[in-house]
């Protein structure tokens, strides 16, 4: 099982692979700002730099967090809510 | 039969009666020839008007091959094989028979050029996949299926009232470009009960509920059935009926955002998935709405390539399902070491899903957000951008994370269980998981077979442009910092969440309370009253009339008993008792009559 020892090297490595995964983000933050051209943007604000980054992040956030505000506001229930 | 048209359903549904018949050394070879026969009748098939067939007063049309119907027709024959493939070793010659009949309802419905034909393979859709959901033979199933055949049932009243209404209106049955010019600009009521028809199925919130209800309790292949044809068979109808309808916009915009915000509260794996198919959905019933070329492309070709991927997706958390008995978050947990290629299979599926580069939910649901920006709704292309952040995050991330990695610990025996499933299934994850990745790298492949292909041509450039890519990968790659960031908010809550469900299965419950509490309190009064009033003096004259009774008519009477119970006694071995097989007998009855009908009638 060649799959399942790559997938140990990459946990015996954690520390390196999310060193790698912030590598690749500064990457991408970078080549956005200095190569990416943007004219194809269809508002302003899409072409400041890393714009969509913190769209993304941003995003995330806020659907995590509202999502479960919703939840715990009484729409999770326990698993027998149903059952008679 | 001169003018004889093979219609691909037929083949499905003269190879699904077959299907008992077939010797078992044989069945494996013959389940994978008659989807393959499908495929290739899709593919041959002309473009043009076929299949007219003169019923009473009717012209039944069941064949008008064209651009449109031919992408939806060629990806549920594709499909069909993919599911079939998945599900080879399953020994019960019902499951498979259901699965093809519901293909077969689908593709007629696709292939359906009037709204009787329409209507009938919309129904064939509906009565043939609830038996995917019995089949998990589970207490939970046979209610799901019941609750799933109800709103189904209510759908298919409201299309039924709407056609009625407009065709005895119009004096038209035909379901083509003149209804779609009537239905958008000058909509009346009939057309919009039709309309509601077709989002019910499409699952458009409040009418979704029945969706995760159902596709989290059927069997572990028949998801992967159900996921694929009746919303996407919506779609279809939607792009054919109502290019263009305004109000499809926002309540696209508002799915693809409901099914997110429920992904984050769920526990169970294909319901998540389930979730994702209502957010996904969404970005082609708001393309429907958008109603330009561009738009239309990108809704068909994101059917398209959602058909793959969410097939691939439910294949792999069917696997899980299969294999170890559960589908829970909070009952899973490190199986990377037991079924790692189901892992990369699935993880396949949620970057394709997710609009990863290279994977094919990215040539396809772009087409959609640049089809929204340049009619200048801003608000639909942002909306829909943070949307693909929550496919990403749940799709992508939650699910493989919590699936194969993550700190739960199985119970023992899940963990005993776990092993990479039987070879066709690997096989099946393995073809569509290619077919993600093919539509990715070779765009051309899937625009070439879109409604407008010059549309598509010209927007092929902008794919790969670099700000597509830089602005793609920037959200995705910050949700994933976001989501290990906040890693421990996600740990999955062994809850379930209250959706659009609850009315109709609590209000069973208060109509059952009404039944039991006041009706049964009026009846028991009733029911004194008439002890009181009638009974007793009636009981007097009885006594008396016993007399006479017991002597003469009681030889008479016991005869006739003892013959009635006989008759009954032999009845009773008839009489099976079950439900689902009663109506299946009933449905593979009448599916025979209109098969042997529509033979009869092309002579």
């Amino acid at each position: 099982m060649k799959l399942v020892r790559l997938i140990e090297f990459l946990r015996r490595h954690l520390k390196t692979v999310v060193r790698l995964c912030f590598g690749v983000l500064a990457l991408l933050l970078l080549v956005d700002a200095l190569f990416v051209d943007k004219s194809h943007a269809h508002t302003g604000p899409e072409r400041l730099p890393a714009f969509w980054s913190i769209f993304g992040f941003i995003g995330c956030v806020l659907i995590i967090i509202l999502s479960k505000w919703y939840g715990h506001a009484g729409i999770m229930t326990r698993e027998d809510y149903y059952d008679e | 039969m001169s003018n004889f048209w093979l219609h691909p359903s037929l083949i499905l549904i003269l190879g699904s009666l077959l299907l008992p018949f077939v010797p078992s050394r044989l069945k494996k070879g013959y389940l994978l020839l008659i989807p393959l026969l499908v495929f290739a009748r899709t593919l041959a098939l002309a473009k043009g008007i076929f299949g007219q067939v003169q019923f009473l007063d009717w012209t039944l049309v069941f064949g008008p091959v064209d651009a449109l119907s031919q992408v939806f027709g060629y990806i549920m024959s594709l499909m069909c094989i993919l599911g079939t493939l998945y599900g080879l070793h399953v020994k019960d010659d019902k499951q498979h028979i259901a699965a093809w009949f519901y293909v077969a309802g689908s593709i007629g419905a696709i292939y359906a050029g009037d709204f009787l034909t329409l209507f009938l393979f919309w129904e064939l859709m509906a009565f043939s996949s609830v038996f995917l959901i019995w089949f998990r033979g589970r207490q939970q199933s046979l209610a799901a299926g019941l609750r799933y055949l109800l709103v189904h049932v209510a759908g298919g009243l409201a299309l039924l009232a709407g056609i009625v209404w407009h065709c005895k209106t119009t004096g038209s049955w035909a379901f083509d470009a003149t209804f779609k010019d009537l239905a958008v600009n000058h909509a009346t009521p009939a057309t919009w009960l039709i309309m509601i028809g077709f989002v019910l199925n499409a699952a458009v919130p409040p009418l979704h509920a029945w969706l995760p209800d159902a596709y989290g309790e059927a069997t572990f292949n028949g998801s992967v059935f159900m996921c694929a044809f009746t919303t996407k068979t919506a779609v279809y109808a939607l792009c054919r009926g109502f290019a263009g309808t305004e109000i499809l916009v926002p309540l696209g915009v508002i799915m693809a955002l409901y099914g997110v915000v429920y992904a984050v509260l769920e526990n169970d794996c294909r319901r998540l998935l389930a979730y994702h198919i209502i957010s996904q959905v969404g970005y082609m019933v708001a393309a429907v709405g958008l109603g330009t070329q561009m738009a239309i492309n990108g809704a068909c070709a994101h059917a398209f390539a959602h058909i793959l991927y969410k097939g691939l997706l439910f294949m792999g958390c069917g696997a899980v399902l299969h294999m170890t008995g559960e589908s829970k978050f909070t009952a899973l947990g490190g199986l990377w070491k037991k079924m790692p290629w189901t892992f990369v299979f699935t993880l396949i599926g949620g970057l394709s899903i997710s609009a990863f580069p290279l994977f094919s939910g990215f040539v396809s649901k772009s087409m959609i957000v640049s089809a929204g920006f340049e009619e200048h709704k801003l608000w639909v292309g942002f909306l829909l951008m943070l949307a693909s952040a929550g496919t990403f995050l749940h799709t992508g991330l939650k699910v493989p994370y919590f699936i194969w990695f993550g700190k739960n610990q199985p119970k023992p025996e899940v963990w005993n269980r776990a092993a990479e499933p039987p070879w066709n299934m690997n096989v099946a994850m393995a073809v569509t998981a290619f077919l993600c990745i093919f539509i990715g790298c070779y765009p051309l492949w899937l625009y070439k077979m879109l409604p407008f292909p010059e549309e598509a041509f010209k927007y092929l450039p902008q794919v790969y442009s670099g700000y597509h890519v830089s602005e793609t990968l920037q959200i995705l790659l910050f949700t994933g910092l976001g989501f290990f960031l906040l890693l421990k908010k996600l740990e999955p809550e062994a809850k379930i969440s209250l959706d659009l469900d609850w009315p109709y299965r609590m209000g069973g419950r208060a109509f059952l309370w009404l039944a039991r509490k006041p009706i049964q309190a009026v009846d028991t009064f009733v029911g004194e009253l008439y002890r009181l009033a009638g009974l007793i003096p009636l009981m007097l004259a009885a006594r008396f009339a016993a007399l006479v009774d017991n002597d003469v008519v009681d030889g008479l009477v016991d005869g006739t008993a003892e013959a009635v119970r006989g008759i009954g006694r032999r009845l009773r071995f008839a009489q099976r008792g079950q439900m689902q097989q009663n109506l299946a007998f009933a449905f593979g009855v009448a599916a025979v009559l209109i098969v042997a009908f529509l033979l009869y009638s092309n002579h």
